[in-house]
């Protein structure tokens, strides 16, 4: 960010305008469309966001006039491509606040960002009787790629609980970092019960017992600030498509001395200095780890939506989808038969919820014929469920171009759901 | 546009709040687990097979209105009938259910079940009409894994 921006992000952030939410839907082509005849009201953010025009353009923009393979044409076409390439790069690290560029690698999303951790530093450094420590909110994609690592390794997966807020216990967590331990995967926001886990101090708790940690930051990134530097955390990926990006497309950010230290994660081209027969020698940083001809459009892509974010300011988007929680929360409350799940005191852009005896699969078919989207199901997080002891929920999840209406759309679709099962 | 009445017809509902044969069997000599695991539906299916007929079936767990009315209706349908006839139903309520057929001949076979005709309008809610009958199936070719109609 350049002094000016900053200075003028300062300025507006003292005044606190809200967003102009007419404005930034306009932006968003897809909104426009009916559903089932009725305006498309799109709640579906946790799963993946829309994407505004100005991405679709850049990528439309990026194959009919720029389209090359990076990092080896000496041609006009690879070198503008290969310097819109690493344009992201640069772009990614100041999002992330990371030191350098070189530890932005770019990966097909947050799952494999994650498999590369367990699979390169997780198979160097995690052996029979450790342990690998993760939480009870966790995504499938931050426990199966540890379930594999540790079955193979004879290591054990263990797992801080929550209370029934959907809150992370912090002291059992502390608890469970022992000497055994020799990585803690964490959430930065919880994709099912949008609980905020306090990372810096997680982070704090596992470094005095120099407990590198990983943070799964898929839902997070989209709706607050994230600075990696502040956090302090080792390794943080995330998803470019859930940040009004392209999918197929992430980011795994991780501190120098652990990415020097860690072996490949896939061989290929790109990824090497010199090949013989006999032996190869790795590239060096962010390279080691984009072994083949990389998603260049989708990566140019996720930079445009980047910054297409920061345009607006993560402090508003944050303060705006606060306010549509609290909205949200209210009003759905105030509906008969409704039980919310996950009610943590921090809490970002995701409203569970339970109706009656209503199984959220029809809640979801009902909702949907009056153009609402939602997520209904376990969201990938079978043992959340577990834990509170049902088979699924109704997931309602908000981005910057949700508005109040939208709510009331909702609370009036679940009136219906009401009327049609009731 | 497809009408939700069609979907949820009166019959559907009233099944999925007080479902038919929904008891675990005293002796089942075959049962199975049929579970979706996009949805969370679960169901066990109970089976009391004497030489080439269905004595007894039931059923228990969780699922979708959808999901249980059918369960439910199946075992009153299948109660009785030899294990050749559930077969050959199920394959006649799959083709109905995803719209394959319509012929007045078949609506009349599919019978009672005939009230899930609007589940082929909702293509992501045949898995749910489908999932007891799979599970039925499974049960009856005494297959130990669970099934998924995903």
């Amino acid at each position: 960010m350049t002094l000016v921006a900053k200075a003028a992000s300062t300025t507006a952030s003292a005044v606190k305008p809200r967003l102009d939410v007419e404005k930034i839907r306009a932006q968003f082509p897809i909104l426009r469309q009916r559903v089932h005849g009725k305006p498309l009201v799109y709640l579906d953010n946790a799963a993946t966001s829309q994407k505004p025009q100005v991405v679709l353009d850049t990528i439309e923009r990026y194959y009919e006039q720029e389209n090359a393979n990076i990092h080896r044409g000496v041609h006009y076409l690879s070198e503008c491509a290969t310097a819109d390439y690493e344009a992201a790069r640069g772009i990614v690290q100041s999002f992330l606040r990371a030191p350098r560029a070189s530890e932005i690698i770019f990966v097909r999303g947050t799952t494999e960002g994650i498999n590369l951790v367990a699979q390169t530093y997780g198979r160097t450094n995690v052996g029979a009787g450790d342990e690998v420590l993760i939480t009870a909110i966790e995504h499938h994609s931050n426990i199966v790629p540890w379930q594999i690592l540790c079955g193979e390794k004879q290591a054990r997966l263990r797992v801080a609980p929550i209370n029934d807020r959907g809150e992370l216990l912090l002291d059992e967590f502390e608890k469970l970092l022992t000497p055994r331990t020799k990585i803690a995967a964490i959430t930065h926001v919880s994709n099912a019960l949008g609980t905020v886990n306090p990372i810096k101090q997680m982070v704090e708790m596992a470094h005095l017992r120099n407990i590198p940690v990983l943070v799964d930051g898929a839902q997070a990134v989209p709706h607050i600030p994230v600075d990696v530097q502040a956090l302090d955390c080792d390794f943080y990926a995330f998803s470019g498509h859930k940040v009004y990006g392209p999918t197929g497309i992430g980011v795994l950010y991780g501190k120098t001395e652990l990415l020097e230290a860690m072996p490949p994660y896939q061989g290929g081209g790109d990824m090497i200095s010199s090949v013989t027969f006999e032996k190869t020698t790795y590239n060096k940083l962010p390279y080691k780890f984009e072994a083949g001809t990389p998603d260049i459009a989708g990566v140019i892509g996720l930079g445009a939506a980047l910054e297409y974010t920061q345009g607006i300011g993560l402090d508003a988007i944050a303060e705006h989808e606060h306010d549509l929680l609290e909205y949200a929360t209210a009003k759905i409350r105030e509906i008969p038969g409704v039980r919310l799940i996950g009610t943590a005191a921090e809490k970002a852009g995701v409203l569970s919820f339970i109706l009656d005896e209503i199984h959220p699969h029809d809640v979801g078919t009902i909702l949907d014929q009056e153009g609402i989207a939602i997520r209904t199901g376990h969201h990938c997080s079978q043992p959340v469920m577990d834990r509170f002891g049902i088979p699924a929920t109704a997931r309602a999840s908000f981005a910057v171009y949700n508005a109040r209406e939208d709510i009331d759309a909702l609370a009036k679709g679940i009136e219906r759901v009401r009327e049609v099962l009731g | 546009m497809a009408e939700l009445r069609d979907l949820y017809q009166e019959v559907i509902l009233e099944h999925s709040k007080a479902p038919r044969n929904f008891k675990k069997l005293a002796a089942p000599n075959h049962q199975a687990e049929g579970f979706n695991p996009l949805c969370g539906d679960r169901f066990t299916v109970y089976l009391d097979v004497e030489g080439d007929v269905v004595r007894d079936v039931t059923f228990q767990g969780n699922g979708c209105a959808i999901s249980k009315a059918s369960a439910s209706m199946m075992t009153q349908t299948v109660k009785g009938k030899t294990v050749a006839e559930a077969e050959k139903l199920f394959e006649h309520f799959h083709r109905f259910v995803t719209g394959q057929s319509r012929s007045e001949a078949e609506v009349a076979d599919m019978g009672k079940l005939a009230v899930f005709s609007g589940v082929s309008e909702f293509p992501a809610r045949v898995k749910c009409a489908t999932l007891a009958w799979h599970t039925l199936q499974a049960a009856l070719e005494g297959k130990q894994d669970q099934v998924s109609t995903e």
